[in-house]
């Protein structure tokens, strides 16, 4: 499995462009609301956390639709089904390695960009706490629907419409562990909610990804 | 599951009545052959016979309708991860990743010498021609040093002399006691070679 996800990093590495797009979506996207709504500190501060989420969330959505699109295209998925690894295995390997070259970078921007948008310093470490779960659910539910949409037409215009429903319990607790004075809770449900997708995500795209292959 | 005595493999591939779909369609029913260490079965038959298919049924990719498919006497598919490693696999495509050189899509010196690649080892994969690349895909199941080579139209876009080169490998694999299921158009003959016309 520490091949694939070695394999998987350095694809991404060749693929440089494709993997700094959905970063430098997260930040563009981000940067455009104090533009949009003005400077004022308080406003911005309000509305910071939402923010972040959503370019978050969206940004996240980018890579999805080649994660298992150019295996199906070019014959690689039959490999990777042959690895030798169960196909839950492909499924986490895959899931690490979006995370790894998605969400881990929009983790570690976040924290300026939350600093430029006037999130007080003392929600900061709630943010991040809150996206830490939150982006590895994203890469997780991201991954199933990348799975269930490939071979079908137009998996592009899919694939958001699967993942983005699936992902509004994450963004609710996620933003609400930012701004609610009890934070505890929202992050223990986001806690929970990652426990639950962490080995059912992997198997549920395993078996999508051995029907898309038959 | 590779077993091998004085480093050569002895394995034995059976087919009990195999019936496989495509979709509704019933592509073939009935199916029995078996495969012995060095020896290799050719497919034939017409486009959509179910060559490929069958050959994606034995390696566990696409389910059986029916049939026993047995690996030295026990069923082959019981355990699908455990029986892919036995399996080394080409399909009709190259499965070669552009953005990688040469090695790093085959990280086998042995095998990308064996293809006549060596001196391109270096080279990112988008710049090698539809031939070399599928000599790269016949590096790599060289490289997966399996028992049981699954080779769909392995000679596409192979010129005459990388076509007898790959024909070379095959019988050093066969020598070596293992076994290829290969789907070809083309007329490729190897010394101890069975055909099954679908």
């Amino acid at each position: 499995m520490k091949k694939l996800i070695f394999r998987e990093l350095r694809l991404s590495l060749r693929h440089a462009a494709d993997t700094a797009a959905a970063l430098l979506f997260f930040m563009i996207a981000a940067s455009l609301f104090p533009f949009a709504l003005g400077p004022g500190p308080r406003m911005l501060a309000a509305i910071a956390p939402g923010i972040l989420w959503v370019c978050a969330l969206l940004a996240a959505l980018l890579p999805l639709d080649r994660l298992f699109g150019a295996d199906f295209e070019d014959g690689s998925l039959d490999l990777l089904l042959l690895s030798g690894l169960p196909a839950y295995g492909v499924a986490f390997a895959k899931t690490a390695a979006h995370w790894l070259t998605t969400g881990l970078p929009l983790l570690i921007i976040a924290g300026p960009l939350a600093i430029m948008l006037r999130l007080p310093e003392a929600e900061l470490p709630l943010l991040i706490a809150s996206l830490l779960p939150g982006t590895l659910l994203l890469s997780l539910l991201g991954t199933l629907a990348a799975s269930i949409t490939l071979g079908a037409r137009r998996s592009a215009v899919l694939m958001p419409l699967i993942t983005l429903p699936l992902m509004i319990p994450t963004l609710i607790f996620g933003c609400a562990a930012t701004t609610s004075p009890h934070p505890q809770a929202p992050l223990l449900m986001l806690a929970a909610m990652l426990a639950a997708a962490l080995p059912l995500a992997p198997l549920a795209t395993g078996l999508a990804l051995r029907a898309a292959a038959e | 599951m590779n077993h091998s005595v004085l480093g050569i493999f002895v394995h034995l591939l059976t087919a009990d009545r195999l019936a496989l779909f495509r979709g509704e369609r019933l592509l073939f029913r009935d199916l029995s052959f078996s495969v012995g260490a060095g020896e290799a079965l050719l497919l034939r038959g017409a486009n959509g016979a179910g060559k490929s298919s069958l050959l994606r049924a034995i390696a566990g990719l696409t389910p059986l309708a029916a049939g026993e498919l047995s690996w030295d006497g026990e069923n082959a598919l019981k355990d699908q991860p455990e029986h892919a490693k036995c399996i080394a696999w080409l399909g009709h495509l190259d499965a070669v990743k552009p953005a990688l050189t040469a090695a790093e899509n085959v990280p086998d010196a042995e095998a990308l010498a064996a293809v006549g690649l060596a001196a391109y080892a270096a080279l990112p994969a988008r710049l090698l021609s539809a031939g070399q690349k599928r000599r790269l895909a016949i590096a790599r199941v060289i490289a997966a040093k399996a028992p049981l080579w699954l080779l769909d139209e392995p000679t596409t876009g192979l010129d005459a002399a990388s076509e007898q080169q790959f024909i070379g490998i095959c019988e050093t694999h066969l020598s070596a006691g293992g076994l290829i299921i290969a789907s070809t158009h083309s007329s490729i003959e190897l010394n101890v070679s069975k055909t099954l016309n679908l």
